[in-house]
């Protein structure tokens, strides 16, 4: 059996409204749109996952958040509806995803073995975190590939966000492992948005695009400072300015999602494909991808 | 006591343990016991409505106060999972939350209902309607902290809800659910040892407990800050539960309050409380910060404190 790999890694940020814009047919309410940086951005990454072979897509996400370890989806398929708690009135989609049991038990398996806490999650009850969903539905609409969410464990708040990075960079490296011995060709996906300071009221109409804008400038340069090491393929020197860049901007980048990516991507020094950057209530939000092998990559914008 | 709208207060934890395991440790079968115990105290209140402020469902636009009044669903909380789901099925005010919006924004306030199926109601106000109010005996709302809120937003809130209330002309029992200190074990343990995570927290919860069974709501929510970097993970801007509380009950010392539980929740501290409005013990508490409405004089503070 060929060693598995890992063909893509993306940022993906999981604002709902992305998805109540395109207006899909899971989803219950209607837009006008809105957001056309961002939906374009991720038109043209699913695009280009659809030329590209592979078994499963793999998902760290903040809105699956524990406390005890950090755990992993344990299930085949969960079907159900997610409305999402904080915008109910934007988010009411109707998933039906598949898991890949055996790759999740395998990462579960090697993050034990490196001395994280672990658990699988079994129960057919659970709600899959609107994060997942979100970017799973605008990386790949068909949702025709499995799936795994591994969700956040808050060491950030608990410990520090040096502690988190650890965990995390430790978290991808077992992923990795796991990835390599089943032979799989994986896509990873760091589900957040950079910058996170929301405005706390809501236009009339959500997708109103003359009101949106970032919440204020500082957030701004800072997720440009972060998007510039992006480009320039400096991912160690991104992670090591990550817990200023967090406090300062209290960036969602606090889950650890792109820092379990770039731990199980072994932190590369390559340029990422950049597809869109745009503020989603006030928010920062770069869709971004790094690709291992260089004839794949693109220069996108 | 100024108007005759709140019943009592309740404080109780949002973790799952008492709905889902309460065998699993003597402590969490003394919860589940002190739950049981205030529905029974609701039951044989005069409360037509229930009022939950819930710290485990977060917000963004301004607070949002749950209107469906067929609520539904079967909830698995993210960490517990394993301990089994919960079904719901409550009865919301919609009436009730409505008129909360409205008095919201009266007072300047970013607020909405939420009434959508399937909507993910917390674990935290899933474990306290389940135990408190378990056939939907009494309508419901519950109403979220928002994550970006702090001390001025919060005591706004409580006292909108106090103006729906007023102009309803309804009794409510108010619910808040919050852990006191937060922080639980991040190791898997056996339940059968589960205890306070560490000695400052159970310092801490001990005296917040003292205040509260003094019925010192008022210095509580003035001593809201120190709590919060003394015992609180720092998840959120601020510790609001006392604000929030003190507001929609009244801000003020005079309550009578009763320790119905103190146990250990995955190393956070549990515990269930009952804050009844008081009559005739003004004067007895020192406050802080009283909130005057009439000067009378000096309090004489410094004085009242000398050994006899
Ligand atoms: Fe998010």
């Amino acid at each position: 059996m060929p060693k598995g790999e890992i063909v893509l890694g993306a940022l993906a940020p999981h604002p709902p409204h992305v998805v109540y814009a395109e207006n899909p047919s899971q989803n219950e309410p209607i837009s006008e749109g809105g957001w056309e940086t961002l939906r374009w951005g991720y038109n043209r990454l699913a695009r280009k996952l659809e030329k590209l072979d592979y078994d499963a897509i793999v998902v760290f996400t903040p809105h699956w958040q524990t406390y005890v370890g950090t755990h992993f989806l344990g299930l085949p398929r969960f079907k159900s509806k997610s409305v999402d708690p904080i915008f109910p009135n934007i988010f009411r989609y109707n998933y039906d995803m598949e898991v890949d049991v055996d790759l999740s038990e395998a990462m579960c398996e090697k993050a034990a073995e490196a001395g994280l806490i672990t658990r699988m999650m079994r129960n057919p009850d659970f709600r899959v975190d609107y994060g997942t969903i979100t970017s799973c539905h605008m990386l790949n609409p068909k949702w025709d590939k499995p799936v795994i969410t591994i969700s956040s464990n808050r060491n950030t708040h608990y410990y520090s966000a040096e502690v988190m990075i650890e965990q995390a960079l430790a978290l991808g490296k077992a992923c990795r492992d796991a990835i390599e011995e089943s032979g799989k060709r994986v896509v990873l996906v760091s589900s957040h948005s950079l910058s996170h300071r929301h405005f706390v009221t809501e236009s009339p109409l959500p997708e109103d695009m003359s009101r949106e804008h970032i919440y204020n400038h500082s957030q701004y340069v800072w997720d440009m400072a972060l998007i510039k090491l992006f480009r320039e393929g400096k991912m160690k020197e991104a992670i090591d300015i990550m817990p200023e860049y967090t406090e300062q901007t209290i960036a969602e980048t606090e889950g650890g999602g792109i820092i379990w990516m770039m731990g199980a991507m072994g932190m590369p020094d390559y340029p990422a494909e950049i597809y869109g950057y745009q503020s989603v209530i006030g928010t920062g939000n770069c869709i971004a991808a790094w690709v291992p092998e260089p004839d794949a990559r693109e220069i996108v914008l | 006591m100024d108007e005759d709208i709140i019943e009592f207060g309740l404080y109780v934890p949002p973790h799952p343990h008492p709905l889902l395991s309460p065998e699993a440790n003597d402590g969490y079968g003394r919860l589940r016991a002190a739950y049981d115990e205030c529905r029974k105290r609701i039951e044989e209140s005069d409360a037509d409505l229930i009022i939950v402020y819930s710290t485990t469902w977060p917000s963004i636009i301004g607070h949002q106060f749950q209107a469906n009044p067929n609520s539904e669903w079967i909830h698995v909380d993210d960490d517990f999972h394993y301990l089994g789901s919960m079904p719901y099925s409550f009865t919301m005010d919609a009436e009730f939350a409505a008129s909360c919006v409205e008095k919201a924004e009266s007072r300047g306030l970013q607020a909405r209902t939420v009434n959508y199926d399937a909507f993910p109601i917390d674990t935290g106000s899933i474990t306290a309607l389940s135990l408190l109010n378990p056939d939907n005996r009494l309508p419901a709302t519950i109403v979220s902290s928002n994550m970006y809120a702090n001390r001025s937003e919060t005591i706004v809130l409580g006292k909108a809800i106090r103006d729906a209330l007023k102009e309803g002309g309804r009794k409510a029992v108010v619910v808040v659910v919050s852990s006191l200190s937060n922080r639980m074990f991040t190791e898997p343990i056996d339940p059968s040892e589960d205890r306070i995570h560490s000695q400052k927290d159970d310092d801490w919860n001990r005296k917040i407990l003292e205040f509260f069974k003094d019925g010192r709501l008022e210095d509580l929510s003035q001593l809201s800050r120190e709590i919060h970097g003394q015992i609180r993970v720092q998840k959120v801007v601020a510790y609001k539960p006392a604000w929030w509380l003190a507001a929609t009950m009244g801000q003020h010392n005079n309550y009578s309050g009763e320790i119905l539980a103190y146990e250990a929740l995955n190393g956070s501290g549990g515990a269930v409380i009952q804050l009844t409005p008081a009559t005739g013990s003004v004067g007895d508490k020192e406050f802080d910060e009283d909130d005057v409405e009439y000067y009378k004089g000096d309090r004489e503070v410094l004085n009242k404190g000398m050994l006899e």
